[in-house]
């Protein structure tokens, strides 16, 4: 397809460097998906759909700062939704989000708990003023949270607050990649699936730009299960615009 | 059934993967070979990293897709190690290379170890390389005659369609001692977005592939193999076991498979089953439906 024309509604300002942007067109995504972002004349980028008719956006390269610039009656071009999404099982889930990894859970934990799932979610942010959603996720169920200079919840990092006991039917989690390690290397693999974050070109699956070991994050993914990253490439290095291997 | 030799390459079908298709990476050519592709061909390779162009990069479009990626590489001299990885699968590897001068496909057909090269003089969006070569057959004698000298791996030249005449380029590649050429790379297009008068691309323009390009590529295959004495590998829109057979009808020796890869990883697998069956129903062999179009 091509970029559908969307016209910003309204803007949101989830914490000093995350905005929401609401369309006036609405995809009807699986919590998980995302969409290819057109700012006309700047660049394309991959964004989760934080609700069924937004984007949630951290400012923190050229396409977003551009995107920054643009408020209600703007528009951009949207392509999607594309992805997989999260699988969505089990009574009890256990939701690991860090920073703007919140937007593709929010909605996966609203979905779950119109099911009757219980939802906890260990929410972490560099600050109290960069936690996204918390308001959803408290709807949702029980929220823990860490930050990294302890202005709420625990001084620390989001991994910390995982139970040791394990008694959660599923792990969904979406955040930087180190964190996301971290996690794998922390829970049963089988039970968890993670959010992948890549350079993504042609959004469509074919180039073969967001590869990880061989599985396209944009067709294949971006969610995958804890025994696919296993032993991968994913925590050890991703690939920059033009393929070259960089640590993570 | 559908094994040949190609350029000296034995492969187990005439089903190849197109460069730039799942081409940046070895792991993910080793999974398209694992999934049935007799051989790989990886995304062009040129003497330095480079970003490509902005995104929109590639988009659907009524029957076929647009693409301007911009030749966006890691360099040759960080792509041993994928080569490695993908000649894993136990296929092929073809290097596809690119560059600006004779020297620079010298450079890196000398240095890099691969299967045979595919020299990109057909890229249609990228300046100063790929077709801005490709459309001048004295260059593309050259730059073959060049790479000839530098390696003893088989040489496949990749023609671009945006000529007034395909042959003149393909006998070019000939006389510069090509052992193959590729027909073809993507047809020049653009696609405008009517809400704001953007271009699509990034790049404003790029190449069509996919379904439109298919017709425009089997005349292409028909000509050259009349006119040159080597193989052609074809190119363009395939997307079933139909048109592999159409092409290979056409005087395609092989086939290399792109665009329809990203709604099909599997689809090498499903052409190659189904090209025997209708051979076996038809009880034609290979070497009978190759060309056939020009006997009868």
């Amino acid at each position: 397809m091509k970029p559908v024309n969307a016209v910003i509604t309204k803007v949101v300002e989830e914490t000093p460097t995350v905005r929401t942007f609401f369309f006036d067109t609405s995809f009807k995504p699986e919590p998980g998906q995302f969409v290819m972002a057109w700012i006309r004349g700047v660049d394309e980028i991959p964004m989760a759909l934080s609700y069924n008719n937004a984007i949630t956006v951290q400012k923190v390269g050229t396409a977003t700062s551009a995107l920054f610039k643009l408020g209600e009656g703007d528009s951009i071009g949207i392509r999607g939704p594309s992805g997989n999404g999260f699988e969505l099982k089990g009574d009890h889930i256990l939701l690991i989000a860090g920073g703007v990894g919140a937007a593709p859970l929010s909605p996966l934990a609203e979905k779950a708990s119109s099911q009757g799932i219980k939802v906890t979610t260990l929410l972490g942010a560099k600050t109290k003023e960069e936690l996204v959603f918390r308001e959803r996720f408290e709807a949702a169920g029980s929220v823990m949270i860490a930050t990294d200079d302890g202005s709420e919840g625990i001084h620390g990092y989001v991994t910390q607050l995982i139970p040791e006991q394990e008694s959660y039917d599923r792990i969904y989690c979406c955040g930087p990649e180190i964190m996301m390690k971290k996690v794998l290397d922390k829970v049963e693999p089988g039970k968890a699936q993670f959010s992948l974050h890549r350079y993504i070109k042609c959004g469509i699956g074919i180039c073969g730009a967001c590869c990880v070991d061989g599985l396209r994050v944009c067709k294949d993914g971006p969610v995958f299960g804890g025994e696919v990253l296993k032993n991968s490439e994913f925590g050890v290095y991703r690939r920059n615009e033009c393929g070259e291997r960089v640590r993570v | 059934m559908l094994s040949l030799t190609l350029t000296g390459l034995k492969l187990k079908n005439p089903l190849l993967l197109a460069a730039g298709v799942m081409g940046t990476t070895g792991s993910s050519l080793k999974r398209i070979a694992d999934n049935g592709a007799a051989a790989v061909v990886t995304k062009s390779l040129g003497v330095e990293p480079k970003t490509g162009h902005a995104n929109p990069s590639m988009v659907e479009v009524d029957c076929g897709y647009l693409n301007a990626m911009g030749l966006p590489n890691p360099s040759y001299k960080n792509f041993q190690q994928e080569i490695d990885i993908a000649q894993d699968s136990g296929v092929p590897v073809i290097a596809s290379i690119f560059g600006g001068c004779a020297l620079d496909f010298l450079e890196i057909a000398g240095t890099l170890d691969a299967d045979a090269f595919e020299l990109n003089v057909s890229c249609p969006h990228a300046h100063g390389f790929g077709a801005d070569i490709g459309t001048d057959p004295a260059l593309v004698e050259d730059i073959t005659a060049a790479v000839k000298t530098a390696t003893d791996a088989p040489v496949w030249v990749k023609l671009t369609p945006n000529v007034t005449d395909i042959k003149i380029i393909g006998l070019a590649a000939q006389r510069g001692g090509a052992d193959a050429v590729v027909a073809i790379n993507t047809v020049r297009g653009m696609a405008i977005d009517i809400e704001s008068g953007y271009p699509v691309l990034g790049n404003r323009f790029g190449g069509l592939s996919g379904r439109a390009i298919k017709p425009a590529a089997i005349k292409c295959v028909y000509d050259l193999y009349d006119a040159l004495d080597i193989p052609v590998i074809g190119v363009g829109g395939i997307s079933d076991w139909k048109d592999a057979v159409e092409f290979i009808m056409a005087g395609a020796l092989a086939v290399e498979i792109g665009s329809a890869v990203g709604n099909n990883i599997n689809i090498f697998k499903y052409i190659s089953k189904d090209m025997e069956a209708f051979l076996a129903e038809k009880e034609w062999t290979f070497n009978e439906i190759y060309g056939m179009a020009h006997k009868i």
